[in-house]
């Protein structure tokens, strides 16, 4: 799942450095496909105008989420669908926005 | 060396006006009493159950701040505002804070034992929220006069000195007692979706 952040913003990464900051997240809703994990890109360790000392593991600019599943025996060939959500919160340098829950989905083929 | 005259004084008026850019966001900007607007009345419990209404704070300037314990720029603001609670309670001046956090009190009261807040918060509602405007970028800060108007507002972070100098100003002290010094730059504009489709 290819992200593109805005110029300036960050989203904390899915391992946020502090216990009180909200970390990427991406979820699926129960569908064809069993869920077997998220692969998220290394987090980059940034200081920001406002954390200067204690850097922030943080995504920024363009990454990746590779989403894993497995196809159970009793899945049905064929077209599905398969959606999730994607939960951030981002910042920039002197401020943060509310936390996000942002809808995704993906198509795809099931064969036999 | 007409030339490099001309030259110097454009380099020079063309330096003033960033100058005057860049402390614009950032020098006290109180407003006008006549465009002073009333804030949004609210009732809100505090970490102590007890009701924390705004009209009650009339007489007082108040600094009411938006936040929320996942608010990186925010908890910077936070120790300062200790301070000012600490420095200026004996002149009629309160700090009111609002958290944002979804999970209210389950985030917020671990997180004011931690920082020792010395200062009345309570965990805000959508409602009140639109009241002000429908904040959704934290920090955000009121700075309110002693008849309960709005007299300057802030998005993002600033600077210690700035909050410092407009709260003077409201309590009627000398413009001087705490000349800001600042280099913070002023908050970006906000974008409504941050990300992007994928590429």
């Amino acid at each position: 799942m290819p992200l593109s952040l805005q110029e300036g913003y960050h989203v904390n990464s899915n391992t946020p450095s502090d216990e009180y900051l909200i970390p990427l997240q991406l979820t699926w809703s129960k569908g064809v496909l069993e869920p077997a994990g998220v692969v998220y890109p290394k987090p980059r360790l940034e200081k920001y105008q406002f954390s200067p000392d204690k850097p922030l593991s943080v995504f920024s600019g363009n990454f990746e989420l590779l989403a894993k599943f497995t196809v159970p025996a009793s899945a049905p060939a064929g077209p599905a669908a398969m959606t999730g959500k994607l939960r951030y919160q981002a910042c920039n340098n002197t401020m943060c926005l509310a936390p996000k829950n942002m809808d995704v989905a993906i198509q795809l083929d099931i064969v036999k | 060396m007409k030339r490099t005259l001309q030259y110097l004084a454009i380099a020079a008026i063309a330096g003033y006006l960033a100058a005057c850019s860049f402390y614009s966001a950032e020098w006290p900007s109180i407003k006008e009493e006549k465009d002073r607007k009333k804030a949004p009345e609210f009732v809100l419990k505090d970490a102590n159950g007890q009701d924390v209404k705004l009209s009650d704070y009339r007489g007082k300037v108040v600094l009411l701040n938006f936040w929320a314990t996942w608010c990186g720029p925010c908890e910077v603001e936070i120790p300062w505002f200790i301070d000012f609670q600490r420095e200026y309670k004996d002149r009629d001046f309160a700090v009111l804070g609002l958290s944002l956090d979804d999970d209210g009190w389950t985030s917020v009261r671990p997180f004011l034992a931690r920082e020792k807040l010395n200062y009345r918060v309570m965990v805000t509602s959508e409602e009140v929220d639109q009241l002000y405007g429908g904040v959704n970028s934290l920090p955000t800060t009121f700075v309110l006069d002693r008849e309960g108007r709005v007299a300057t507002s802030h998005v993002g972070l600033i600077s210690k000195n700035t909050y410092r100098q407009e709260i003077l100003t409201l309590l009627g002290s000398p413009k001087n007692e705490n000349p800001p010094v600042s280099s913070n730059r002023p908050p970006d504009l906000l974008r409504a979706d941050l990300f992007r489709p994928g590429r």
